[in-house]
């Protein structure tokens, strides 16, 4: 009778029963296994199966969408840690940022988020001109260019909403130069062209405290109002809705028949 | 020897100098008819999207930069720990417009070879995700990682003094993002630089598969069959996007006047303000009459003019040269194409008008806050 060659420990450990009801397919070694691999989870299976080869190669995608998702996610994750710390107010914003900077041990989340903020933003361009570059934008991916397009500037939003939080010098006037444009919105911002043709009478509809960018600022200038928005804009408005499109825009890679590739 | 050449290179800066010589070596670096593709080849300047090309644009910007940090005035702008992203920005744009187009490069010599693209592999010749793609994902996401370690361990985000809504710096830039915007506010008001303009962006790069009817060229880079396509993104991208937010960033100081890199950022640069409106050249320096009351005929000129701009120069091209494009895409899309074109051409019109004419405002009607 032929000796049992010993089974490793991470053998061992992939046939256990707690392992087994985990990742059903055990370790991935069987051109089958690595097919459920992928299939059986949730996160992997944003991917298809088997790929063309082209789609795999880094001098076609450079891996500018992944690493844009990635980025979100390390966004997400440094964020959560930071809201921490963190009081959207006119009061603590400022000091709070301080003591994270001062009193937090090794604290590196404030720069990864702002370093990791102005990466993600350079990265949804490179992706962006990728998918040009490639005409991947042609049919039948006509209609998830526009949703990337809603991607890149649901990306800048978020980043700017973002500028403000720290509530320093460069936050607010920065804000203040952005913002101030919005007072110059056709029929919608008090300083518009054509905002005075919405009056009743001669009450104008259109002032300093009802244009839009009152609704944004919360108040007529970038005070505790705008702080606040800003903040829940940024840690929940704007990640709930980029979220949604992020779905729709990976969903559709796949159904409008994958990476784009020569025929 | 060395203050000359600085002087050299902050003339050069200028936006009007340097937007000129952009405009002047884009139709030929990027040869959007078979007339500049002529030229493109003879002056050799295909060889850019080569080993050596590449080499030479990332040997030229780093000379720049290591140049700039041993100047006392260039170094305050390179080394703000807020314009780290631009240097970065300006590499990888540089890095990937060569890379993209080596491959379109390579590709266009197969399909002229009647070979297939590099991406091309047989359709039963496929990979596994696992492991073929997700080792690759896992590598690259490290890779980000350790970047996003060590950049974030070795530079502290800056924290300026509080906020004071009282005491506004000189200059106020808004995000770096946003600076291409903020750079168009010198030529055009802000509804314009910073709603119309910012949402015909939006809406013309959603556009963009709708407008391009072209089936040829999708999933393989490639540059001969689609030129101008191409050619028109990249003007958008790299000229009226990814040039201005330079300028905003490194170009702009005290007052949003204009300083050369090399220039020290002084509050007290006098920049003459001689701006002149269109209505004022017609009634009162060409006509001597005065500038009528009523603004409608006051601003009549400016009026017909842009009228005539948007309105005319469709007509005009479909009657000349785009006659087979309005024929290949029906006048809607036709119109569309031209309309976004025109307006994305608006920009740097208006500022040469703003160089040579010193004109203020094509339109001006300030009581509606409407200036053109």
């Amino acid at each position: 009778m032929a000796e049992k060659k010993p089974k490793s420990r991470l053998t061992a450990i992939s046939e256990s029963p707690v392992w087994k009801s985990i990742f059903r397919t055990g370790i991935p070694v069987t051109r089958r296994q690595r097919m459920m691999g992928i299939l059986n989870n949730v996160f992997l299976h944003l991917h298809p199966v088997r790929l063309p080869k082209h789609a795999v190669k880094l001098k076609y995608t450079w891996c500018m969408g992944g690493l844009s998702f990635f980025l979100f996610l390390v966004l997400t994750i440094s964020g959560i840690l930071l809201m921490f710390y963190y009081r959207p107010t006119v009061e603590y914003a400022y000091t709070d940022i301080m003591d994270l900077s001062e009193q937090v041990p090794l604290g590196i989340m404030r720069e990864l988020h702002r370093w990791g903020a102005h990466a993600m933003v350079i990265a949804v361009w490179l992706h962006m001109f990728r998918v040009f570059m490639t005409g991947s934008y042609k049919p039948p991916r006509e209609f998830n260019w526009v949703v990337g397009v809603l991607l890149m500037f649901l990306t800048l939003f978020l980043s700017f909403t973002g500028y403000l939080l720290p509530w320093d010098q460069l936050a607010i006037w920065a804000i203040t130069v952005g913002s101030n444009m919005a007072r110059a919105t056709p029929f919608l911002g008090h300083e518009g062209p054509g905002a005075s043709l919405l009056a009743i009478g001669d009450i104008n509809l259109v002032t300093m405290s009802s244009d839009v960018r009152f609704a944004l600022l919360g108040g007529r200038f970038v005070g505790e109002g705008a702080l606040l928005r800003f903040y829940v804009l940024h840690c929940i408005g704007l990640p709930f809705i980029i979220m949604i499109f992020m779905a729709v825009h990976f969903w559709r890679v796949r159904k409008d028949g994958g990476i784009s590739g020569p025929v | 020897m060395l203050d000359w050449l600085k002087s050299v290179v902050d003339f050069i800066s200028t936006p009007s100098i340097s937007l000129t010589l952009i405009l002047l070596m884009f139709p030929f670096v990027f040869p959007p008819t078979a007339w500049f593709e002529t030229w493109h080849r003879r002056l050799g300047l295909h060889n850019l999207w080569t080993n050596r090309g590449g080499l030479v644009m990332f040997s030229v910007i780093t000379l720049i930069f290591v140049w700039g940090f041993t100047d006392v005035n260039f170094s305050k702008i390179l080394g703000k720990p807020d314009n780290v992203p631009i240097m970065i920005l300006i590499y990888s744009v540089f890095f990937f417009l060569w890379l993209a187009m080596k491959s379109a490069y390579e590709n266009d010599a197969h399909i002229a070879a009647g070979e297939p693209v590099q991406e091309y592999y047989p359709p039963e010749d496929k990979v596994l995700v696992w492991p073929d793609l997700v080792y690759i994902e896992l590598i690259a996401l490290i890779l980000m990682m350790v970047f996003l370690l060590v950049w974030s361990i070795g530079l502290p985000a800056p924290l300026e003094e509080p906020a004071n809504p009282s005491l506004s710096p000189n200059p106020a830039k808004a995000p770096w993002y946003f600076l291409g915007l903020q750079e168009m506010l010198v030529y055009f008001d802000p509804w314009l630089a910073g709603v119309v303009f910012p949402s015909l962006i939006i809406v013309g790069l959603m556009a963009i598969p709708y407008l391009d009817s072209d089936r040829k060229g999708s999933g393989y880079y490639s540059f001969a069959g689609r030129r101008t396509a191409v050619f028109v993104f990249l003007f958008g991208w790299l000229v009226l996007w990814v040039f201005l937010i330079v300028v905003g960033t490194f170009f702009r100081g005290p007052n949003w006047n204009f300083f050369g890199p090399f220039e020290e950022w002084s509050v007290t640069k006098v920049v003459p303000l001689i701006n002149i409106n269109l209505s004022e050249y017609v009634w009162v320096k060409l006509l001597r009459v005065g500038l009528p009351a009523n603004p409608l005929v006051r601003e009549s000129v400016g009026i017909i003019m842009l009228v005539l701009y948007f309105g005319l120069t469709p007509v005009m091209l479909a009657r000349g040269k785009l006659r087979p494009l309005l024929d290949k895409l029906g006048s809607i899309r036709y119109s569309l194409i031209i309309f976004l074109a025109l307006a994305m051409v608006l920009l740097p019109i208006k500022m040469y008008l703003r160089w040579t004419l010193n004109l203020h405002y094509i339109i001006s009607i300030p009581e509606a806050f409407f200036n053109i």
